[in-house]
């Protein structure tokens, strides 16, 4: 082990340090405004709700990228046969968890719900969404001023936005 | 009129587990009548759960909710006999409040 340490450290110190720049660089764009959001918790956030595409949504809710994190247990069907009443819950290890939020990806409005979880309420949330066609169904779990994220593909045989 | 609410609450060791389910017709907005017109959007926004006056829940509608939504959530520090105040509000400006005792 140790060996195979000293004779790639090199290339891997000039990998990481590429990732480092990629990532601040990634940084620069986002203007830095989770205080504000963070404050403004108990207010409904419409701007998220209007927001038509998910990217477009979780940069209006928490205004920064999520991660992929197997932290996040999301637990949603395979297959809906109505897509009215799906039924989708998440759950996580994670710990200082402050906000959890649904969002179904080719949805109208991609966002579904979003959730505050104050102190001492557990990070565990169940419910039912709407699912207008097969899409991919994402649950965000603000944990410790950070975005974690799971997504999953649920396939819907009968829309549940539209006649 | 009953009120739109309906609450489970029950308290195991320090953790109280709550179930909510509320009648509401929580309409899209893209959905059409009998007729072919539009049922404008009608939902609920926001709902607040209170235990001993302390926020211990807060959830944020959209649309894409379904109808006669159901909600699940856990937290500590309840204690059975205590009240559990939950209130909603939806976009055209109604509410609903009740308050039920954790089991």
């Amino acid at each position: 082990m140790n060996m195979t340490d000293t004779r790639f450290s090199t290339p891997r110190r000039l990998i990481l340090q590429g990732i480092g720049a990629v990532a601040l660089v990634g940084l620069g764009n986002i203007p830095f405004v989770s205080a504000a959001f963070a404050a403004a918790n108990d207010k409904y956030p419409e701007d998220a709700f209007k927001a038509k595409t998910e990217a477009d949504a979780i940069k209006a809710l928490y205004g920064k990228p999520a991660e992929a994190s197997d932290k996040v247990k999301l637990d949603a069907p395979e297959i809906a046969e109505n897509g009215a009443v799906v039924p989708i819950s998440v759950t996580t290890t994670l710990t200082d968890v402050t906000s959890i939020s649904f969002l179904v990806a080719d949805n109208p409005s991609a966002l579904a719900a979003s959730y505050v979880i104050p102190a001492g309420t557990m990070p565990s949330v169940a419910n039912r969404i709407k699912m207008a066609k097969t899409s991919k169904v994402t649950a965000i779990i603000e944990a410790g001023g950070k975005l974690y994220s799971a997504t999953k593909e649920v396939k819907v045989t009968v829309g549940g936005c539209g006649g | 009129m009953a009120s739109t609410i309906r609450v489970r609450a029950s308290a195991t060791g320090d953790t109280t587990e709550v179930q909510a389910l509320i009648q509401h017709p929580m309409d899209s907005g893209y959905v059409k009548d009998a007729k072919g017109d539009l049922i404008p959007a009608h939902f609920i926004q926001q709902v607040t759960f209170e235990c001993n006056g302390k926020s211990v829940f807060v959830a944020d509608w959209g649309t894409a909710v379904s109808k006669d939504p159901y909600v699940k959530f856990s937290f500590k520090g309840g204690n059975k006999g205590d009240d559990l105040k939950i209130s909603w509000v939806d976009n055209k400006g109604a509410s609903d409040t009740t308050t039920a005792k954790i089991a």
